[in-house]
């Protein structure tokens, strides 16, 4: 757990010296989480280690970037036996294909504390246009960044053969975000 | 005999509901036992929501059967039984009543322990009276297994003495149930 920790942080030390306008992400204070939909349930699932670069002025809001890693063997899909099943070769292929990442391209601001970032998600071998609005608010010391968009997972070849039709498995999958960083200096 | 039977007898409503309670926890109960070993797979998936559907369903007549009998009251039991067996009819009655709205009870509880709510039919998202718990859900899990062996265990006494005032006591305790037995005695 300290091993783990220690890299997490090791990754985070250079978005520490990146982020001028934002201080250091909070790791453990930020969540990357999904609602998959089953037969018409929701299931929520996250993935526990990831990394987050950040760049970001809401005065200037178009010099924004952000960069987000995923370690995908770190997905937790809501149960063990889902969990197993993952990271095979019908889902994220973990083994291929260890992380997954999102590369801002833009950033435009919506008003009222909303702002809106697009750029490249990819998953697997599969890079797709994405555009995610977001909230920034002041939590005490930090700042807090909220969003969510839709994927279509077929998009990017999740879940292939058995799971390949959506009558179980829904295509859309909602991916939330929640990135805390310290606040402006 | 037969007509004066018939006419303090069960309802119609009554009997349609006993069979198609027992018809359905019959399906839930051998869907359940199947599904739980299955490797994951869309059919599972598909399989736990149908259980999950029958359940509620089950539970809502149920509700609607206790109704019935509260405003309707069972014939009386037949007056060669010994007192030790009309103890027994009733406790076993009360029980499997108590036990046929526990179990699903138990199901839903398990299913919010464990992350997937309950939406019955795919629509109609059921409340998460517990938040996600694994160990809850593992709990959850084992006693609603315990409660099915219980009621598996009572549905055999019930229709083992069901049979035998058919056979036995050659009684109108099966029949006024199944009503065809009836004709056919007559």
């Amino acid at each position: 757990m300290r091993k783990t920790l220690a890299l997490v942080l090791a990754a985070l030390l250079p978005c520490a010296a990146a982020a001028a306008e934002v201080g250091a992400v909070q790791a453990d204070k930020s969540r990357i989480a999904f609602v998959s939909r089953q037969m018409g349930v929701p299931v929520d699932g996250e993935f526990r280690k990831f990394t987050v670069q950040l760049s970001f002025d809401p005065a200037k809001p178009e010099a924004g970037r952000a960069q987000i890693d995923i370690d995908m063997a770190s997905i937790d899909a809501g149960s063990a036996e889902a969990n197993e099943e993952v990271v095979g070769k019908n889902w994220f292929h973990v083994k291929q294909f260890p992380k997954a990442s999102f590369v801002s391209t833009s950033v435009k601001p919506l008003g009222g504390g909303k702002f809106e970032v697009a750029g490249k998600l990819t998953i697997r071998d599969k890079t797709r246009d994405v555009q995610a609005p977001f909230a920034m608010t002041a939590q005490g010391a930090n700042v807090q960044f909220d969003g969510s968009f839709i994927i279509k997972r077929a998009d990017f070849g999740i879940g292939q053969g058995v799971w390949a039709d959506f009558d179980t498995v829904a295509n859309d999958v909602q991916i939330k975000f929640k990135v805390v960083a310290g606040a402006k200096k | 005999m037969a007509l004066a039977s018939r006419a303090i007898g069960y309802t119609r409503t009554a009997i349609a509901l006993h069979w198609v309670v027992a018809l359905g926890i019959f399906g839930a109960f051998s869907l359940g036992l199947y599904m739980h070993e299955l490797p994951l797979s869309p059919t599972k998936l598909k399989l736990y929501s149908y259980h999950k559907w029958a359940g509620v369903t089950i539970f809502l007549l149920m509700l609607a059967r206790l109704a019935w009998r509260a405003t309707h009251p069972a014939p009386p039991l037949p007056g060669h039984m010994p007192r030790w067996q009309r103890l027994a009819a009733h406790s076993i009655h009360h029980l499997l009543y108590l036990l046929i709205l526990a179990i699903p009870l138990t199901g839903w509880l398990m299913s919010s322990a464990k992350g997937f709510q309950t939406v019955w039919f795919g629509v109609l998202p059921l409340p998460d009276l517990l938040d996600k718990n694994k160990e809850l859900g593992e709990t959850l899990a084992e006693v609603h297994e315990a409660l099915n062996f219980g009621m598996a265990a009572l549905v055999i006494a019930h229709v083992g003495a069901a049979v035998k005032h058919h056979l036995v006591d050659r009684d109108d305790v099966l029949a006024r149930m199944l009503p065809f037995l009836n004709r056919a005695a007559q």
